[in-house]
């Protein structure tokens, strides 16, 4: 017998409106959008465990991390970047990765924290994007400063966000499922000057 | 005022919390000793200038930092991560 799952419902429902806003007339500089992920996990290796870590998130979901704080890779359907000493973010479009995760991260490892719940997963993309970003957040959203895959944990008055730069002018932003609808309002304020599309 | 975390690079102070001089030295928990305890919870030097102290980068990778800061400039002379457990180079 097939397993019911129940609806998915956004966070963001009531104030998420398709569509073109703002000073659009002279073009959308940003299109924003929920990427809605089935799954997001935060695995967090003991300390001197982080490379051992590292190779079972290569096994699980084919994504080799590079060296070095912050780092990240995306493929588009699946995720991961470093936001902490041996702490990484990773996400998939599907659901079940932590069932896949959850065999492989051994106690003597670390640990694993199914947080696909918990946040709220959201895409600022477009030519203003660094624009908009770094009207939220003090630090460096150009791109020899924040890589291509990079992750980045910072916050937005006191709304704890991971950032994962996607794409050359596109961030995925991670906040808490509970905030998200008040940082969506604010990321589509701050959006208005330059012409925003909701997808 | 910026903090370079050894993680996350420069940042505004307003993503830390200061935690405490970093200069106390906890006793033992079953100590009975209280002239340590009462050390431990009272004394600081409260210098002018170079100053050993405990920050936490909590609105970013959450690491404890051990931290120089000149307490006249609020100059920040270094920082590590605070799990090397070994003192930083303020006045101690």
């Amino acid at each position: 017998m097939a397993e019911q799952l129940p609806d998915r419902l956004s966070p963001l429902e009531p104030d998420y409106h398709p569509g073109s806003h703002g000073n659009f007339e002279q073009g959308v500089d940003v299109i924003l959008s929920e990427t809605r992920p089935g799954s997001i996990l935060q695995l967090a290796a003991w300390p001197g465990e982080e490379k051992r870590l590292i190779e079972v998130i290569r096994k699980i979901t084919g994504l080799a991390l590079p060296d070095g704080a912050g780092g990240g890779i995306s493929s588009g359907v699946r995720a991961v970047f470093g936001f902490a000493p041996g702490k990484f973010t990773v996400v998939d479009e599907a659901e079940g990765l932590a069932q896949a995760f959850a065999g492989a991260i051994t106690p003597a490892i670390g640990t694993l924290t199914d947080l696909s719940h918990g946040r709220t997963a959201l895409r600022i993309a477009g030519p203003k994007a660094e624009w908009v970003m770094a009207k939220f957040f003090a630090i460096d959203f150009a791109l020899p400063a924040f890589p291509l895959g990079a992750g980045r944990s910072t916050n937005h008055h006191d709304v704890f966000a991971q950032i994962q730069r996607s794409g050359a002018d596109q961030f995925d932003i991670y906040v808490f499922r509970s905030f998200a609808r008040s940082f969506w309002k604010a990321l589509c304020h701050a959006s208005e000057e330059v012409g925003y599309e909701v997808q | 005022m910026l903090i370079t975390c050894p993680y996350c690079g420069p940042r505004d102070v307003i993503e830390f919390t200061y935690q405490g001089d970093g200069n106390r030295e906890r006793p033992q928990p079953a100590s009975q000793d209280l002239d340590a305890w009462n050390a431990y919870v009272y004394d600081r030097l409260n210098p002018a200038g170079d100053h050993n102290e405990i920050w936490q980068h909590s609105g970013g990778c959450r690491s404890h930092l051990r931290v120089v800061r000149n307490t006249i400039t609020h100059e920040i002379l270094s920082t590590e991560f605070a799990r090397g457990g070994h003192k930083a180079g303020g006045r101690s």
